[in-house]
């Protein structure tokens, strides 16, 4: 018997993995999660049938999402992560000892739940010290700071679902109320390739341009996700992401990466023309 | 309980029966179940167009039901505690007008608060019948319109024995109630009807933990828009009759200006949306209201805003409050309504019911969910972040009483001549003024043109308001009535 996990990038493309078992099932509140282990990827997890974080290749997401930050402003002490219910972007978190608090709000206890029992690769660090889990809305929860974080990080679905609100101009307003003066805001920006992920990526990166003066892209190669090409946004109060970066700082720390390097960092900020236009449209 | 069996759909049930009968069709619609019109088939679907069908044996008539649109009508009079219930599909406006048509002919009188929506006044000028206007109550701080008084509606019967009937609107746009049985009780101790304009409260009707509805308080006809909070497709609409009221005369009413042609998309939307009501109500408004009440802390926690509730309840001008609605007032971080309006859509994708001059209404329904309740309580809060000013300089009421001249349909047929508006001071309005929504007159035919309205209009304007009404579609120019007739006579 063969059994394959497909998902629709477009209407016309599907991205097949095949599966040996079906570790586990579950409708929660907000979405349907499955978790299924094959050869090729390891154990992976979906939500509503969209791949989320894969064992083999979930270093190239959690690196960039949270190396990047931290290489720009190494004072990082308060990081507030929005989903990332996985465990993922916390445990890169918590490497760094400068760190003395992680806010994890998650709204889906299930997800945290699952990822603890079948991801422990991800989820192994979810019960660190510095780390307090939230069960709720990010925006409700962002929306009651002030002043508060150095970091936040929006670790979310994609903007179809539960996280759709984490792609709002109410959000993004809320978030850069949330930072301190040196404040950074990262968030995981969609594909620029199929049409649906660009249409968001559009959007999304109009909205935060609209409160942070400073606003770039960077780019990850992630076989798992539509098209492989994924994007994150950069978006600062003070500090650019190229000409701030304290190279000599972080390297010193010696966190051992399998993706990230500094020279990757700053090369990640150089964009093909086509998303250039995207976003200058 | 019932006593009827409400999970039965007549209407809804007879469409499937007929279209199972694959009956080849020679009658209108002409698009023959959508296959003439490809494009508008892609676009609503062919289960729509399949049922878009005209009146036959089979499927009963609207006009004169003798069998599903009879049973269902009965099934619909059991759920809302009524004698009968007719369907509706000309909207909750002609629903108004069959009340006020049935209540009072020519030259009688009906009292009514002025507040009501254009269109209780607009069946005055179809009838002829002579408004007696009772001042709403007002709150100063809100700036809104209250419910009617006890004592005012009194002394209104005591001053008008005549007066046929006492319409009440119940709930208002913002959730007010009056005190609706004392109302009623009174106006059938004058020998009055009592009516009341429901658009705003189906739910009443399925929920315990609501104000009273009007057929609990015993009043003689309620119109009850089920496409607002019941669910039901736009345009559709319940009247409900009790007591002594003749259902085939009111019937006769009805059909004076409704279609011939009534739509089975609507009334099957009215049949299957009543059975969901009836079975599911309790539970389903029971979400709606806590949904509304953790909105209003919420919002109120921002500052600034005052989310109101059940705190302005006095027993007289506000009887009840309808804790579903999630009105808010504005203006204390210098901002009106139709501002906070236009920001919520043009900056955060959100769109509310209406803003007024120092209001906005967001309509909570059975279709909402907690995720979208906190994009708007987070967008109100960036709102006032970034855009709170001084209010100094601010209109400050939405309602002004009104110096009636004359009856609506005599100023609204009189001779008239045009004149721009900001000349038009001292003059006898002839036609309507209003900001749509929440579609209540500023101005109704027979009215003066006072220096305080004409100031309320151009304050609407430059903030935005939707104005409507005037035979001039840019309301640069008003009708008033002539002081000569057609000869050039004084009058």
């Amino acid at each position: 018997m063969e059994l394959w996990y497909t998902e629709e990038h477009s209407p016309d493309v599907r991205f097949s993995i095949r599966v040996d078992e079906h570790l586990y099932s579950a409708k929660s509140n907000f979405q349907r999660i499955d978790i299924m282990r094959s050869d090729e990827f390891g154990v992976f997890m979906t939500l509503d049938s969209l791949m989320m974080i894969t064992e083999k290749d979930e270093f190239i997401y959690h690196d960039m999402i949270v190396h990047v930050p931290m290489a720009v402003n190494p004072d990082v002490k308060k990081v507030l992560v929005i989903g990332g219910g996985d465990g993922g972007t916390v445990r890169e978190l918590t490497r760094y000892e400068s760190v003395l608090e992680i806010d994890l709000v998650e709204i889906d206890d299930m997800v945290v739940s699952a990822c603890l029992k079948y991801l422990p690769q991800t989820a192994g660090k979810l019960h660190d010290k510095r780390v307090n889990i939230f069960y709720e809305d990010g925006l409700k929860f962002v929306r009651k700071k002030e002043r508060y974080y150095d970091l936040i990080i929006v670790d979310s679905t994609d903007p179809f679902g539960p996280g759709e609100g984490l792609f709002t101009k109410e959000f993004y307003g809320n978030c850069y109320k949330a930072l301190n003066d040196n404040g950074i805001l990262v968030n995981q920006h969609e594909s620029p390739y199929y049409k649906v992920y660009a249409e968001s990526l559009k959007r999304a990166n109009k909205r935060i341009r609209q409160f942070f003066p400073i606003t770039k892209l960077y780019q990850a190669h992630i076989p798992t996700y539509p098209s492989g090409h994924w994007l994150f946004g950069f978006a600062s109060k003070k500090l650019d992401p190229v000409a701030d970066i304290k190279e000599d700082y972080w390297n010193s720390l010696g966190i051992k990466t399998k993706y990230y390097n500094t020279e990757l960092h700053k090369g990640s900020f150089a964009l093909p023309n086509y998303v250039k236009e995207l976003t200058e449209e | 309980m019932y006593k009827f069996d409400q999970s039965k759909t007549p209407i809804y049930e007879a469409l499937e029966r007929y279209k199972a009968m694959r009956v080849v069709p020679f009658d209108v619609p002409g698009h023959k179940r959508g296959r003439g019109n490809s494009e508008l088939t892609e676009f609503l679907g062919e289960r729509c167009m399949s049922v878009d069908v005209n009146s036959m044996k089979p499927l009963d008539n609207l006009c004169h039901p003798v069998s599903v649109i009879k049973e269902a009508e009965e099934l619909a009079a059991d759920a809302f505690g009524a004698k009968h219930v007719f369907f509706m599909i000309n909207g909750t406006t002609s629903a108004v007008q069959s009340m006020v048509l049935t209540a009072c002919k020519r030259g009688e009188k009906i009292i009514m608060p002025r507040n009501v929506h254009r269109s209780a006044i607009n069946a005055l000028v179809i009838s002829g019948a002579q408004p007696v206007y009772v001042n709403p109550g007002t709150n100063d701080e809100l700036g809104i319109a209250l419910g009617m008084s006890i004592k005012d509606v009194e002394k209104a019967i005591l001053l008008n024995p005549d007066a046929k009937a006492v319409l009440v609107n119940n709930p208002t746009y913002y959730g007010i109630c009056s005190p609706l049985k004392d109302i009623v009780e009174l106006a059938h101790k004058h020998g009055m009807l009592a009516l009341v304009d429901e658009a705003h409260g189906t739910h009443f009707y399925f929920n315990d933990n609501l104000p009273a509805s009007a057929m609990s308080a015993g009043a003689d006809m309620a119109a009850v828009s089920m496409h607002k909070t019941g669910g039901s497709l736009t345009q559709s609409s319940f009247l409900l009759i009790n007591n002594d009221i003749s259902q085939g005369y009111v019937r006769q009413i009805i059909n004076l200006t409704q279609t011939t042609s009534g739509s089975y998309l609507l009334m099957s939307s009215l049949d299957i949306s009543r059975k969901n009501l009836a079975l599911n109500g309790q539970s389903i408004f029971d979400k709606v209201s806590q949904l509304a009440a953790y909105a209003r802390d919420e919002i109120n926690k921002i500052g600034g805003f005052y989310a109101y509730g059940r705190e302005l309840i006095n027993n007289d001008t506000v009887f009840d409050f309808d804790v579903t609605k999630l009105s808010v007032h504005t203006r204390s971080i210098g901002l009106a309504g139709i501002e906070v309006y236009d920001i919520l859509r043009d900056d955060y994708d959100i769109q509310i019911e209406f803003g007024d001059i120092g209001n906005i209404l967001a309509i909570i329904s059975v279709g909402d969910k907690a995720l979208a309740i906190e994009r708007l309580i987070s967008s109100m809060s960036e709102i006032k972040r970034l855009y709170s000013r001084d209010k100094a300089g601010m209109f400050d009421h939405e309602y002004i009483n009104p110096l009636v001249a004359m009856t609506p349909q005599e100023a609204f047929y009189a001779p008239k001549i045009s004149v721009p508006i900001e000349k038009s001071f001292g003059k006898i309005c002839s036609e309507f003024v209003m900001c749509y929504p929440p579609g209540i007159p500023i101005l109704a035919p027979g009215e003066y043109i006072t220096k305080d309205i004409l100031n309320y209009v151009a304050y609407a304007k430059e903030k935005g308001c939707f104005l409507t009404g005037t035979e001039d579609i840019y309301i640069e120019r008003i009708n008033v009535v002539s002081e000569y007739d057609s000869a050039g006579k004084s009058l």
